[in-house]
């Protein structure tokens, strides 16, 4: 089904895609989307939701199953508190994505702004990914406390810089992939790059093979460069903070 | 659909003020509707306690007097305000602002505007004698008196062809307020406030402006009170109960009587971290920690974003750490600049190109020819 969105109050797009999911709709095309904040929000189940146009801020927060492909850009806080299911951007999106977010994928074509993946955690086998095509600004993956961060840095406009400072700053969990060199000044407290193993080439192969499927990129220009490994080198970065 | 959809529910949203601006780097003129339809993408970063504009090219019959347009709260502050004006200025003109009812707007204050001009005796003496005695000087020292020293009577705005227009309300019911689908200019700016900790007036929306600078504002400056005392230093008052208003007088200051490069005084106000200035070829390190030294009390601290427009120009930057959003776009000789993309695309579908400035780089977009 579509919805026509020009023109519509966010609650109003809101509760249109909400009983469409209720109802059992298994794909919904929204046209003229500009602005609306809070699209598929909480919602869960299976479907898919194609979003034509500009979606608002906090895109997908705390949804749970459904998927989300964007066909041009997003704003700010794409996935906030994400719980699972996968949102696909075409183009690239703004700041705080993927903030606390604990399980599902968001796969972004271009650039992301600043304090992307803060504070993302995992549990089991829920695994939170987000995987970036281009560059990304400061303060990526502050305070991670679990899943996985891939940084592609490809089709960069800036190639020295990959990622901005403070990265991961704060660290104390999940693992973080960049394509391309990383200052030692970037590199926030308690973090450390290591070899990738073996292990770490079998993740990424899946990973990245899946978002090059999605977003139509040839895989081997993304695997011509070596990726580097952040982990955190302590699970409590903090604890002798105020301990002296 | 109405400009500005607001929720028809109507309750206390959260949220954060919304900033966007437009500039046709070739001069020409642009529709009030337009501006108004980017800033009523952002009702939502808005709570109705605040909604301005800020247009340039708009008086091209006056284009070389000062328009003071002046707010009063009290109609009592008029004759005073008036008499004040006829001893310290000639006026070429005056006129009521033009406004109509608007439901939303309820015991709005009363707006004139003058188009003035500092006395001939200025004009002779002008830069050679003193700083005083400098025009623009005169024209500042003016608005200070009448924003400290005359109850109830505000300058809202004092450049040469341009005026503010804002208040308590949404911006979409400001500029309706306004009748702002009448003007033209080639440079605006608008402002959905959602005001936090300082009160919700008429003379707390933005943009803030000084002769022919105009600021909006997104965020909150911390560092108030050592910029405001920074500022009295140099005979600016600050009196409109707002944070945002140290920002207007700094870059005069700054831009206008310390002769910085626009590029520089930016790096005053989000000024790179040292951290960052060690890396920094020998040149580079000089010049930043020069600037760092001599204009620390310039430094704002606490999140933010802010479009500040002149006659010639227009510039967006955000703090250090990028507290708050910024998103530039590019048409043709078209700049855009907004909180959010929505706010671009709504005037622009199909812009060029669309980037978003990294933190403390300011977008600096100059006009092509002088207007």
């Amino acid at each position: 089904m579509q919805i026509n969105a020009a023109g519509c109050h966010y609650r109003t797009l809101n509760q249109q895609i909400k009983d469409a999911v209720k109802r059992g709709e298994k794909s919904i095309e929204l046209l003229n989307v500009n602005g609306q904040r809070y699209i598929g929000d909480g919602i869960s189940g299976e479907t898919k939701i194609i979003i034509n146009g500009v979606p608002g801020n906090d895109l997908g927060a705390f949804m749970s199953g459904p998927t989300i492909i964007v066909n041009t850009f997003a704003q700010d806080g794409v996935a906030n508190t994400m719980n699972d299911g996968k949102i696909v951007i075409k183009g690239h999106a703004g700041d705080v994505l993927g903030y606390g977010m604990r399980g599902g994928k968001l796969f972004v074509k271009g650039d992301v702004g600043y304090r992307v993946g803060i504070h993302m955690k995992e549990y089991e086998d829920k695994i939170p990914v987000i995987i970036t095509g281009g560059r990304a600004g400061d303060f990526f993956g502050e305070y991670m406390a679990g899943g996985i961060l891939i940084l592609l840095n490809l089709n960069n406009e800036k190639p020295e810089r990959a990622v901005g400072s403070y990265l991961a700053t704060g660290m104390h969990g999940g693992v973080i992939y960049i394509r391309g060199d990383i200052d030692k000044y970037q590199l926030g407290e308690g973090v450390g790059i290591v070899e990738l193993k073996e292990a770490d080439n079998i993740v990424l192969n899946k990973l990245i093979s899946e978002f090059c499927k999605d977003l139509n990129i040839d895989t081997k220009s993304v695997f011509n460069k070596p990726f580097k490994k952040l982990i955190p080198v302590s699970k409590r970065p903090y604890e002798k903070l105020y301990a002296y | 659909m109405k400009p500005g959809i607001l929720s028809p529910y109507c309750e206390k949203d959260i949220s954060a003020c919304g900033l966007t601006g437009i500039i046709s780097k070739k001069g020409r003129k642009i529709k009030g509707e337009v501006i108004i339809k980017s800033i009523s993408c952002m009702d939502e970063r808005g709570n109705g306690l605040g909604g301005g504009f800020a247009a340039y090219g708009i008086y091209p019959d006056y284009k070389n007097h000062y328009a003071l347009h002046i707010m009063y709260n009290d109609k009592k502050s008029i004759p005073v305000t008036e008499e004040y004006l006829r001893e310290a200025v000639r006026i070429a003109h005056q006129e009521e602002i033009p406004t109509r009812k608007v439901k939303a707007i309820v015991n709005p204050p009363y707006f004139m505007r003058y188009f003035v001009n500092p006395p001939v005796e200025i004009h002779e003496y002008m830069a050679h004698e003193s700083e005083e005695l400098r025009e623009d000087n005169y024209i500042v020292k003016t608005v200070m008196h009448i924003n400290s020293e005359i109850p109830g009577a505000f300058v809202v705005s004092s450049g040469k062809n341009m005026g503010a227009f804002k208040g308590v309300g949404f911006a979409y019911q400001i500029a309706d307020f306004f009748m702002l689908e009448n003007y033209e200019g080639y440079i605006w700016t608008a402002h959905n406030r959602f005001p936090t900790n300082t009160p919700g007036w008429w003379g707390g929306a933005h943009p803030f402006t000084l002769l022919d600078w105009s600021i909006v504002h997104n965020g909150e400056i911390s560092s108030y009170g050592i910029n405001k005392r920074y500022l009295e230093m140099f005979g600016y008052k600050c009196t409109l109960l707002t944070d945002t208003e140290v920002v207007t007088y700094m870059l005069d200051l700054l831009i206008r009587r310390h002769g910085l490069p626009i590029k520089l005084a930016c790096s005053a106000l989000a000024s790179p971290f040292w951290k960052d200035i060690k890396r920094m070829d020998e040149g580079g390190k000089k010049l930043m920690t020069a600037l760092r030294m001599v204009y620390g009390s310039a430094l704002l601290n606490g999140p933010f974003a802010i479009l500040f427009a002149h006659s010639k120009g227009l510039v967006g930057l955000s703090d250090r750490v990028k507290l708050r959003p910024l998103v530039a776009g590019e048409k043709d000789d078209m700049v855009y600049m907004a909180s959010e993309e929505s706010a671009i695309t709504a005037i622009c579908p199909n812009p060029d190109k669309v980037y978003r400035p990294d933190a403390g780089e300011p977008v600096i977009v100059e006009l092509e020819k002088q207007n």
